[in-house]
């Protein structure tokens, strides 16, 4: 089977609450110190799932498209040490600024460029703005069934079977190919890159597409063609203080906390 | 035409509690915007919900019942949910970010034309456009945004809109949608309920909630040992139901539920960004953890800075006690 996953570079999700820091003017994530940028988690097993699918089905390709700044190269670079074919980078500055709405627009036009896969496969959600939009757009504009949320993906008799999470369970849903698959953190650690695959990865190559080679406008793509104006951004505050309770023993502490929510009338 | 549509959901007991919200936090936006609300409602046997309606804040009901709608399926639901936009034409979808709005929201908004801001917290009138403020950054920010396109579709997190008294001499308009047989590609063949013999996570008044901090699936028990005492539902952090120690149905968190007890008992979890956006809006937050730099205290009322596994069996008997 063929497959193409879409990823994303962003800042670390994992980086300490305490060097998360925004820049309120521009509007933008300051990047922290000594914190390198990742792929964005979701998107790592969104290439797993994606691997495993190529492995199952005994033939085929698993290719990358990113589209983003020069950072955008790692995520891809990340992907093909994992063991994906072939890297595609989406980078032109009219891209800049853009929204779900303009990212999904210029991917459906790279893969449409590439040819559609047999599947399609993002992240639930970019760890960074945790809109979780993109891949169903995309599913939207191709004209393709999607299933969103997913904790398992299996090839089944000509197609496709999942497992999505849901509120109170799981359900699962029987796809045909071509089909839009998106992936929750429920389906398990991706593989994580060997030393020497990093090395091969590092010396293949990424081809990089503008938006001319999409056939896209400029006033179609980045902050000329968005949907969604961002007004502010900034950090919220807890106006909460701790009370710790103290104590010698286990007992007194517990008997202590115990006391104290009686006291403010919780308990 | 109303300004605002709500898609809601129904369940065995009526309007869902999300639904309740979106409609509470409709009729105070149409206030503003002038104009009405609407409610959708898609499923099968809508009758007592859309009788619901009316006293919860809605003018009028679009009801798409049909024994075809009866579990939400993306390709059986999206024609339902455009043709209502259709006819309604509004200047504002509501959704909640459930299972459902999640997946149905960008696909609807694109077909519309238009866009979708997931998952808001806030929601004002700015201009007559809606502004919504919404997490981001896994928790760590908060952004403002606005859909310049119309309809403005938006999904909001279940609690944080408050419902409306409900009103029993108001009532709405029925609208009856007819519905077609859909053409499906993608089909659900099976839904497995989780396991779930307690509280829902939800509607608990209290949570006992455990982390990676536990070091394995076997502290779960005590934890369910503790709830029971306290009459609370157990919930658990991604990091713990991720190494599955616990079911992904019980995680609190930015991919998980979302929680908003009276009282939050967090064991063992760090409190990352992530998960508080699952659990910041409770009440009272009690921490117990044995590194006193665990971000989760800074967002706690009371907390006890220890080995979890030495604290909670005193705890188990105080709570005991005090409940008696």
């Amino acid at each position: 089977m063929d497959v193409i996953v879409c990823v994303k570079q962003i800042p670390d999700p994992e980086t300490p609450a305490a060097a998360f820091k925004v820049d309120e003017q521009a509007m933008q994530v300051l990047p922290a110190q000594g914190i390198s940028p990742v792929i964005s988690p979701f998107d790592a097993q969104a290439v797993e799932a994606a691997l495993r699918i190529k492995d199952a089905s005994g033939e085929g390709s698993v290719n990358i498209i990113s589209l983003g700044p020069d950072s955008a190269r790692d995520a891809i670079k990340h992907s093909l040490a994992m063991g994906a074919d072939e890297g595609y980078h989406l980078k032109d500055d009219a891209f800049d600024g853009g929204d779900a709405w303009t990212t999904a627009l210029a991917l459906s036009k790279a893969i449409q460029h590439l040819g559609v896969p047999d599947v399609l496969i993002f992240g639930r959600q970019a760890a960074d703005w945790d809109q979780g939009t993109v891949g169903s757009i995309v599913a939207e504009l191709l004209d393709l069934p999607s299933a969103t949320v997913l904790r398992a993906v299996e090839l089944s008799d000509g197609g496709i079977t999942v497992s999505r999470v849901v509120a109170d369970g799981f359900e699962n849903i029987d796809l045909p190919t071509p089909c839009v698959l998106t992936i929750s953190n429920e389906f398990g650690d991706p593989r994580y890159p060997q030393l020497r695959q990093i090395m091969q990865a590092a010396r293949k190559q990424v081809t990089e597409l503008t938006a001319a080679d999409l056939g896209l406008d400029a006033s179609e793509v980045g902050s000329a063609g968005a949907r969604v104006q961002m007004h502010s951004l900034f950090q919220p505050t807890s106006d909460v203080e701790v009370e710790i309770i103290e104590g010698d023993t286990p007992e007194e502490k517990a008997a202590g906390l115990v006391n104290a929510l009686r006291e403010a009338k919780i308990l | 035409m109303a300004s605002i549509l709500v898609i809601g959901e129904a369940d065995d007991s009526g309007l869902t509690a999300p639904t309740l919200e979106l409609l509470g936090a409709a009729s105070r936006l149409s206030g503003e915007l002038g104009g009405g609300v609407a409610l959708a409602l898609i499923g099968s046997g809508l009758a007592d919900a859309a009788a619901a309606a009316g006293p919860a804040g809605a003018d009028t009901v679009y009801s798409a019942d049909a024994a075809s709608l009866a579990d939400y399926q993306t390709e059986s639901y999206l024609p339902v949910a455009q043709g209502i936009v259709e006819q309604d034409s509004p200047a504002v979808v509501l959704m909640s970010q459930s299972s459902i709005g999640r997946d149905l929201a960008p696909r609807l908004a694109t077909r519309l034309g238009s866009a979708a801001i997931m998952d808001a917290l806030g929601l004002e009138v700015d201009a007559g456009r809606i502004k919504a403020t919404r997490s981001c950054y896994g928790g760590n920010a908060r952004q403002v945004v606005t859909v310049q396109t119309d309809p403005q579709v938006i999904t909001v997190r279940p609690k944080s809109q408050d419902p409306l008294e409900a009103d029993a001499s108001r009532s709405a308009d029925v609208v009856s949608v007819d519905v077609a047989e859909p053409t499906l590609r993608a089909r659900t063949t099976g839904k497995e309920q989780a396991e779930s013999d307690g509280i829902r996570l939800e509607d608990a008044e209290i949570v006992v909630s455990g982390g990676r901090g536990l070091g394995g699936p076997e502290a779960f028990a005590d934890l369910e040992r503790l709830a029971d005492v306290l009459t609370a539902a157990v919930g658990s952090s991604r990091a713990a139901c991720d190494l599955g120690w616990y079911p992904p149905s019980q995680q609190v968190g930015l991919t998980g539920t979302v929680v908003s007890p009276t009282l939050y008992v967090a064991i063992a979890i760090s409190g990352a960004s992530q998960h508080m956006a699952g659990c910041g809006g409770s009440k009272n937050i009690v921490a117990i953890n044995k590194d006193p730099d665990a971000p989760i205290f800074s967002f706690s009322r009371f907390g006890i800075v220890d080995d979890y596994k030495k604290v909670l069996p005193a705890l188990e008997s105080a709570f005991a006690q005090a409940m008696q």
